[in-house]
């Protein structure tokens, strides 16, 4: 088991450089979109409270970083987006399982669930908001509540797609159904649900926003709101960047879990 | 086993000439049918099947397509319960636990786990039965030199040509020691040469496991030149149309496929398809 793990990261340490190789359109990209956004500044002469140019961002950005503010805020975000994440992945996954096993369950509950489903999570944020107050909890439920659909939809997607053959095989060896789980049931769903978190991690991003925007004193989402009371418009863009990036890397890491574990089946992304 | 060593002269049918065999059968399978719910009545896929298998037999079923032959292979598994009649497995050091015996399943594809290493794939069994990982590794490499996949250890199966993951999956069907090795067309997707190399191969491993084998197959000839019998299934509902000992001596060899002997057990069996 040991001999094979360190075989696969091997596996998986040549893809990710392959793509660190192909970084430099990215950066090309990145650069003239700045350049864009710098000429466009400049020729309009627009104030700054409408569109602040890159330096102007950049200089707010040291400034927020050098008091503090912005990593206090960043932190504030990142945790509602990763447990509302870990709780909305835990929630999807169980009640996955059980509908995947049980038809019966399925009927009795895949009604609400297509209805929760019509209802936007910003209507619903003002509630929760009310109910459980201003604080971290509220915005982490929003994030679970929202990370929650997508990833159950591929748990069972996942858990429906066993192949039949690989179960007639487990039955022949007299597996239980611990053992079916352990050995073929989450080796098999995995590649589908990553794709499902994959999904999940960047709408989590977007659901602590929303819940910081209907009511809070942190986040990054409340950042954006004082950026926007106050004029200070670069604070907005320093905001929204960071949001970015914090959804980028949450992505990135997902990515990086799935070439880890998956790296059998690297053929496929190829 | 020890008691059944010895021979009794009354029991040896036409089934067991010219070899001489413990006297009770490791498997007796009786009017056994099975009938899948389709709606109207329910689709018969057997009917009223009855055989015995003995110990370290080697067994071919025949048959036209959807006569039930995976079906019977499946019922013996365990995977699908009977419809009528029972399947009863006597072998007094069953290893499977309450009475069931172990069983070494080969499908007709090789249905091994993309996620899992060849060794990974033929230490499957002893994993589940709890064996530790560095006693179920070191019996899978001598598998894996059985079946000749020295090198092939660490790969994928996506890296493997169909007919060396074949032979994964017999290793595997192998590995846990099994009182029984069922076989669902094992080289059905394979063609005539690597047919029967892989035939050829697998009676060296039966002669040198003594193993209990039942066999699906589509070919008369593969049916000859493996086994000791060969049951012939008629078309759906499935029912045994013919019993018929092989006594071609063994080893067997390439040639002998080409005897007058065989040639007669060939139309023999080809008459009773007809
Ligand atoms: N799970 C099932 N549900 C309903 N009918 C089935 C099922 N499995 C098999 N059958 C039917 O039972 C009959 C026998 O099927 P089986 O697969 O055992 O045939 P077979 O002899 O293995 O055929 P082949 O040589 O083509 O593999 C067929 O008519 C098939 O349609
Ligand atoms: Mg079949």
């Amino acid at each position: 088991m040991q001999i094979n793990l360190v075989n696969k990261v091997n596996n998986a340490v040549p893809h990710r450089l392959r793509r660190r190789g192909s970084l430099w359109p990215v950066l090309l990209s990145v650069f003239l979109a700045l350049l864009a956004w710098d000429m466009t500044s400049r020729l309009t002469n627009l104030p700054a409270f409408i569109l602040p140019s890159p330096l102007q961002v950049g200089e707010r950005f040291l400034r927020a970083l050098s008091d503090g503010s912005l990593l206090r805020h960043t932190w504030v975000t990142f945790q509602e987006v990763v447990l509302g994440l870990i709780f909305g992945v835990t929630f999807a996954v169980f009640l996955g399982y059980l509908l995947a096993k049980s038809p019966w369950f399925e009927r009795l509950v895949s009604p609400y669930l297509v209805a929760s489903q019509a209802v936007p999570i910003v209507a619903i944020a003002p509630l929760l908001v009310i109910w459980f107050g201003p604080g971290m909890l509220s915005k982490v439920l929003i994030c679970a509540l929202i990370v929650f659909f997508p990833v159950l939809v591929n748990t069972v997607v996942g858990l429906r797609a066993v192949p039949a053959s690989l179960r007639d095989l487990m039955r022949s060896l007299r597996a239980s159904h611990w053992q079916v789980l352990r050995y073929l049931e989450i080796p098999a769903t995995l590649p589908i649900f990553l794709g499902g978190l994959r999904i999940g991690a960047t709408l989590s991003v977007i659901g602590a926003v929303v819940g910081e925007f209907v009511g809070a004193d942190r986040g990054l989402g409340f950042l954006i709101n004082v950026g926007r009371g106050q004029y200070d418009t670069a604070l907005v863009f320093v905001a929204v960047f960071t949001l970015v990036a914090l959804a980028l890397s949450l992505y990135g890491g997902v990515a990086l879990l799935e070439s880890v574990l998956l790296s059998w089946q690297e053929w496929r992304r190829e | 086993m020890t008691s059944s060593l010895e021979r009794s002269p009354s029991l040896i049918s036409e089934a067991t000439i010219g070899k001489q065999k413990p006297h009770e059968p490791i498997l007796t399978v009786r009017d056994l049918s099975v009938v899948f719910p389709d709606g109207n009545g329910g689709l018969e896929a057997l009917r009223g099947v009855t055989f015995s298998v003995w110990p370290r037999e080697f067994v071919c079923v025949l048959g036209p397509s959807g006569s039930g032959k995976s079906t019977l292979l499946r019922v013996l598994a365990g995977l699908l319960p009977p419809t009528r009649g029972e399947v009863r497995f006597r072998c007094a050091d069953a290893k499977g636990g309450n009475g069931l015996p172990r069983i070494g399943f080969v499908f007709q594809q090789a249905n091994l786990m993309p996620w899992r290493t060849v060794l990974e794939n033929i230490t499957l069994p002893l994993e589940l039965a709890g064996v530790n990982n560095g006693a179920a590794r070191a019996r899978a490499r001598k598998l894996i030199d059985l079946v000749g996949l020295q090198g092939f250890e660490e790969n994928w199966p996506r890296d493997l040509s169909g007919g060396m993951a074949q032979r994964v999956a017999i290793a595997r069907a192998l590995i846990h020691d099994p009182d029984i090795l069922l076989l669902d067309e094992p080289f059905g997707s394979l063609d005539a040469l690597t047919r029967e190399r892989m035939g050829a191969e697998l009676l060296r491993i039966w002669q040198a496991h003594q193993k209990t084998v039942i066999m699906v197959t589509h070919s008369i000839s593969e049916a000859l030149f493996l086994a000791d019998r060969v049951l012939l299934l008629s078309a759906r509902p499935g029912r045994i149309k013919l019993d018929m000992a092989v006594d071609l001596p063994r080893p067997r060899r390439e040639e002998m496929r080409y005897t007058a002997k065989f040639g007669k057990l060939a139309r023999r069996l080809k008459e009773a398809i007809e």
